[in-house]
């Protein structure tokens, strides 16, 4: 579960206003929202990458909002992908575990699967220099989920990809997030994205949070 | 016919204007390798001083492109990725040794170590003014300034965005900088570097004025030009002027053919 409580946050001209919302344990959660209504902002204020002037953040059972990102258990999927430029895709799926000292051989097997799973695994040992769009959100989402995350945070994952792709790419979210029984959190301005991927909706509108019922 | 319709007036006049300056920067090379002679240059090395002077300007060089580095890599991130109250301040006063000439910064460092601040460091550590270690911080002062200016570039064209998902996946800030984007930035410190590397090689003023110019003592390269100048010895100035321009390339070329190799 992901609960915003009250929670005001501003930098210059831009503010968030009293925003509260909840995305239900395990369900797929899309909020849309125009360029520059502050989507990036929410993610990056429950990832912990920004603090709240005021508010309460839960993830599960835990208020997080003054606990460092790394003590956050999410996994965090931004727009690019935002691969890490020297390591080669093992070294990125693996990430995490090897920040958590695990034994060489958990770290193989966990990378493995997940390449498998995200249909990267012929990309192993490439650099993320020369890779397509999807193959590097693909590599993003397998690089967040080694950490097995209780919550994941996709910040416009879609929005850089061509047609065919983002339809490969929107397919395999969801899978994941039901194989995973995930909490999700995607940030998009598309109501297509919205229809076809979201359990619940939401509209960030002038500072303000906003459900979205069906038929809205 | 074709041929020149493909041919650009924007496009030759750049070539011509970077032609014109690659010759003149050749000529003056070339008319100063012909003021001289191989046996000038065996000449010149073969001197006690002169071999002194090489391996004073080369280690001395070394040691303060790399203290250089050391502070370039903190001031540069900070200034590229926060935002703080009087950072305009900051940067000014950052490329001070930039745009003062030379030769004021050697006074400066002069009279800072005239202070009681000046001589309680050099009494509880080591002295500075007329010693080998004032050629290291008459370097330092200039070199570092500019590869400030080259890391902080450097942190600006890189995303910080690769650095915060490493938060997210368990890294603290000095962790994620250290694992993610030191290792994306090689590049730049490399160039920052061979940048302070070759101002500290060119410096004269500032060593002149706080280091001094004691032969086989504080004497490095542009001090030796000098040295030899100022007794009529044209043939050794130019001889040891080759030797620096053969240095700086050689370390250049280096630095260039590493960067893309590696």
């Amino acid at each position: 579960m992901i609960r915003l409580e009250n929670i005001f946050w501003s930098a210059g001209e831009f503010s968030l206003r009293d925003v509260s919302f909840s995305v239900p344990e395990a369900k797929y959660a899309v909020m849309m929202g125009k360029t520059g209504s502050g989507k990036t902002s929410i993610v990056e204020l429950i990832c912990g990458l920004r603090w709240p002037d005021r508010g309460r953040i839960w993830i599960g059972d835990d208020e997080v909002q003054y606990l460092p990102p790394a003590r956050r258990g999410l996994g965090y999927v931004p727009q690019d992908g935002a691969l890490f430029p020297t390591m080669t895709v093992r070294e990125q799926i693996g990430f995490a575990l090897r920040l958590r000292k695990r034994p060489e051989k958990e770290k193989e097997s966990v990378v493995g699967e997940l390449a498998e799973q995200l249909g990267v695994d012929h990309l192993l040992d490439r650099k993320p220099a020369g890779l397509s769009g999807g193959e590097k959100q693909r590599i993003a989402l397998g690089r967040a989920l080694a950490a097995h995350p209780k919550v994941l945070l996709l910040d416009e994952p879609l929005s850089a990809l061509d047609e065919d792709t983002r339809d490969d790419v929107a397919d395999l979210l969801k899978s994941i997030q039901r194989e995973h029984n995930l909490t999700a959190l995607h940030i998009t301005h598309s109501g297509t994205e919205a229809e076809r991927l979201a359990d619940v909706k939401f509209r960030l509108e002038d500072g303000q949070v906003n459900e979205v019922r069906d038929g809205e | 016919m074709r041929f020149w319709r493909r041919i650009s007036v924007f496009w030759t006049l750049l070539g011509i204007i970077t032609a014109a300056y690659v010759v003149f920067i050749i000529l003056l090379l070339q008319a100063t390798a012909a003021y001289s002679s191989p046996e000038h240059m065996l000449k010149a090395l073969d001197s006690r001083e002169i071999r002194h002077s090489v391996n004073l300007s080369l280690l001395t060089c070394s040691l303060t492109s790399l203290l250089c580095l050391l502070v370039a890599v903190p001031i540069g991130y900070l200034l590229a990725r926060s935002r703080f109250w009087g950072k305009n301040l900051v940067e000014s006063i950052l490329d001070i040794p930039i745009v003062l000439p030379p030769m004021v910064i050697g006074l400066c460092l002069l009279i800072f170590f005239q202070t009681a601040l000046g001589n309680w460091i050099e009494e509880s550590t080591q002295r500075f003014t007329y010693t080998v270690y004032g050629v290291v911080l008459a370097q330092f002062v200039i070199g570092a300034a500019f590869a400030i200016r080259t890391m902080r570039g450097t942190f600006d064209h890189l995303s910080s965005r690769p650095e915060e998902v490493a938060m997210t996946l368990g890294c603290s800030r000095g962790w994620a900088v250290c694992l993610v984007t030191l290792p994306a930035a090689w590049r730049g410190m490399l160039a920052a570097m061979s940048v302070a590397w070759a101002r500290s090689l060119g410096e004269f003023g500032p060593i002149l004025v706080f280091a001094g110019a004691a032969r086989m003592k504080t004497e490095v390269l542009p001090t030796t030009v000098w040295l030899e100048m100022s007794v009529g010895n044209l043939e050794e100035a130019v001889a040891v002027s080759l030797l620096m321009v053969f240095f700086a390339m050689a370390v250049l070329v280096t630095v260039r053919w590493l960067g893309e190799r590696i």
